[in-house]
């Protein structure tokens, strides 16, 4: 189902041409700009698939291209990713079943025959950290590439409905939908910057004296992208907890419904179970409710609520529940979501008998956590620790974003899990420190280090940026 | 497990426990116009509410510090209900026997002056109805986020945080 009505956003104004899309053979209805998995759940289609061995059913869970669990049979071409790819008229979609194999009339494309793009300074991943690299770097001098492997720039701020905290220079105050905006027509009219989306970063190689970025654009262009250094902000990935019925279509990571009914205006479900009472459980409750649709409850296996406590008020005078000391243990249903079985946990996290309470819903939202993706920066040699306060394993790095590999840089969420705000000043300073690095910029831009580090220590002074600052503690070297 | 207060486990705060916060302005004070009361007390790295405000009247020694609002200063002008991204700062006035209660709104419909609605405490319990008596839409806000006054009886005006609008 499509929401039409939003007190927020407009969707009417952002929806393409009506298209129509093949799913095994019947027609649905599908609007230019929109990724397959967004039209087809639109269209009620849930299992995108199913695994190989045991045959169990496959659903969204990610929706920005992390986890595979979209992976479908597209113009006779397998494994691919649905939640990133857009909708052309006449595509054919279907689930796989199976371990589908590459038609033989299909080739690769070659390494020879790869295009080559070359600048001064190359970033992978458009969100808020990427993009603020972007702009600082091209404005200190740097000629600057821009890959991202979704269809649009903004990475997660674009579904974002709420209202930003920090200082008002620091976008407090405006929706993160409006920010993705203002920093998109910053980067666009930049004509040192330029944007490659649709296209994955597959490799991260230093090549002589270079850095070289292997891309692949819409599944199938192979692009060599070189520069003399390389930002990697590739953002984070939704956690999973294990419990029973995990994997059901309907148990989605709460981006994923971000994406669903934020960024395309589809409706997720009718009634939702929302497992973790961090900031993101419980701004993505509030956001359900905008769109239209009912939450049970937020269940959170913590003694206390982690997020800001005003999230969580503006939820509960709406009439809905956080549970906390809770915690999920199965879903039920068959093909997908029908029920959440939930109980109260004691001291040791073992459930305690009797308390189990069964809620009706169609989908399981998990807001558990997110986890770095590091992996290109892991795959090209960069000294990594398994960091718990920043969300897992991340980069060893210096105050001013540099990796143990001169030239390689990192910023926003996979340097650690944070906020946006902070990720906007990370990329600020590593866009910055890269074009001085290569020998760019001028050294008075030091000055702009100097006061986004400022921000950073500012921001990260109160309770909520303790267990951060212990984190990056372990990883800042100098 | 006692050390955690009941507004972090709950999700709501009890005016109790918002009295240890922030000092609740007179009833005098109440009667004489319109006084802008922050809901936030957690230490949280936000400012726009100190900002904003045209009188200097929101207090904050860093911006992690709880909002302080100085109920002298403050005029009751709402440009700190219409920005809070929080959505945590509320104008209590006492007119006779009713209360006026502003509020960010920022769900479909939004009520129409004049326009009857359910009161909602902070449990988003059904407490009463009031009447929406001036409501500065999402075009004319500052803060992009709607708002809306709300007529009650007076006892009710350190309850309802929301309104529920059915229509048939």
């Amino acid at each position: 189902m499509r929401l039409s009505e939003h007190p927020i956003l407009n969707f009417q104004e952002k929806r393409g041409r009506k298209i129509t899309i093949y799913f095994e053979g019947q027609p649905i209805e599908a609007y230019e700009g929109e990724t397959i998995v967004m039209a087809l759940h639109a269209a009620g289609i849930r299992v995108l698939g199913y695994t190989p061995n045991k045959h169990r059913p496959r659903g969204l869970f990610c929706a920005i291209g992390k986890c595979s669990s979209c992976l479908m049979t597209v113009n006779g071409i397998p494994n691919i990713r649905t939640c990133i790819t857009l909708v052309e008229d006449g595509m054919k979609i279907e689930r796989q079943k199976g371990k589908p194999k590459l038609p033989p009339t299909v080739k690769p494309p070659k390494f020879k025959e790869a295009k080559k793009v070359s600048g001064d300074i190359v970033i992978i991943g458009g969100g808020p950290a990427g993009l603020m690299a972007a702009i600082n770097a091209a404005d200190a001098g740097a000629k600057v590439i821009l890959l991202d492997e979704n269809p649009m720039l903004g990475g997660q701020l674009v579904k974002q409905t709420h209202k930003f905290f920090g200082k008002r220079e620091q976008f407090a105050g405006v929706r993160g939908v409006k920010i993705a905006e203002i920093l998109e027509e910053e980067v666009r009219k930049r004509e040192n910057i330029e944007i490659f989306l649709e296209t994955s970063a597959i490799m991260l190689l230093q090549d002589g004296d270079e850095k070289l970025v292997v891309g692949v654009r819409k599944n199938k262009e192979l692009i060599e992208f070189r520069g003399k250094a390389v930002i990697v902000a590739t953002g984070a990935m939704e956690k999973m907890i294990p419990f029973e019925g995990n994997d059901l279509p309907g148990v989605y990571g709460a981006g994923a419904i971000q994406t669903l009914m934020n960024t395309y205006g589809v409706k997720p479900g009718d009634r939702v179970l929302i497992v973790g009472a961090g900031n993101v459980g419980l701004i993505l409750a509030y956001q359900l409710i905008q769109a239209g649709v009912e939450v049970k409850a937020i269940v959170e296996a913590m003694p206390k609520i982690g997020g800001y406590f005003v999230h969580a008020a503006k939820v509960r005078r709406l009439g809905i529940p956080t549970l906390t000391r809770h915690t999920i243990l199965r879903a039920e249903g068959k093909e997908k979501v029908e029920r959440a079985v939930v109980a109260q946990i004691d001291e040791k996290w073992r459930p305690i008998p009797g308390t189990e309470k069964v809620f009706d819903v169609d989908v399981i939202a998990l807001a558990v956590g997110l986890r770095p993706s590091i992996e290109l920066l892991h795959q090209a040699g960069c000294q990594i620790k398994y960091v718990p306060e920043l969300g897992g394993h991340v980069v060893i790095r210096d105050s001013r974003m540099e990796t143990t590999i001169k030239g390689i840089f990192v910023a926003g969420d996979s340097a650690g899990i944070e906020e946006a705000t902070t990720a906007m000043l990370e990329g600020k300073i590593a866009g910055i420190a890269a074009a001085l690095e290569i020998g760019i910029a001028s050294p008075g831009w030091l000055k702009e280090i100097e006061k986004a580090q400022k921000e950073l220590d500012e921001f990260r002074a109160g309770p909520f940026g303790r267990k951060v600052l212990e984190g990056i503690k372990k990883v800042v070297v100098e | 497990m006692s050390e955690i207060p009941h507004y972090l486990r709950e999700g709501f705060i009890t005016v109790e426990e918002l009295k240890q916060f922030i000092e609740l302005p007179s009833e005098e004070r109440l009667r004489k116009r319109p006084v802008a009361i922050p809901e936030c007390p957690q230490e949280i790295p936000c400012t726009p509410c100190k900002e904003i405000c045209p009188t200097n009247a929101v207090l904050m020694e860093n911006p992690n510090a709880i909002p302080i609002v100085d109920y002298e200063k403050c005029i009751g002008c709402s440009l700190c209900v219409q920005i809070c991204p929080g959505l945590a700062f509320f104008m209590i006035h006492y007119v006779g026997d009713k209360a006026r209660v502003t509020m960010p709104y920022e769900l479909l419909p939004v009520p129409k002056v004049g326009e009857e609605v359910i009161l909602l405490n902070r449990v988003g319990e059904e407490v009463g109805k009031g009447k929406v008596v001036t409501v500065v839409p999402r075009e004319k806000s500052k803060g992009d986020t709607p708002i809306i006054t709300v007529e009650m009886p007076i006892e009710l005006a350190w309850d309802v945080r929301a309104v529920k609008v059915v229509r048939e």
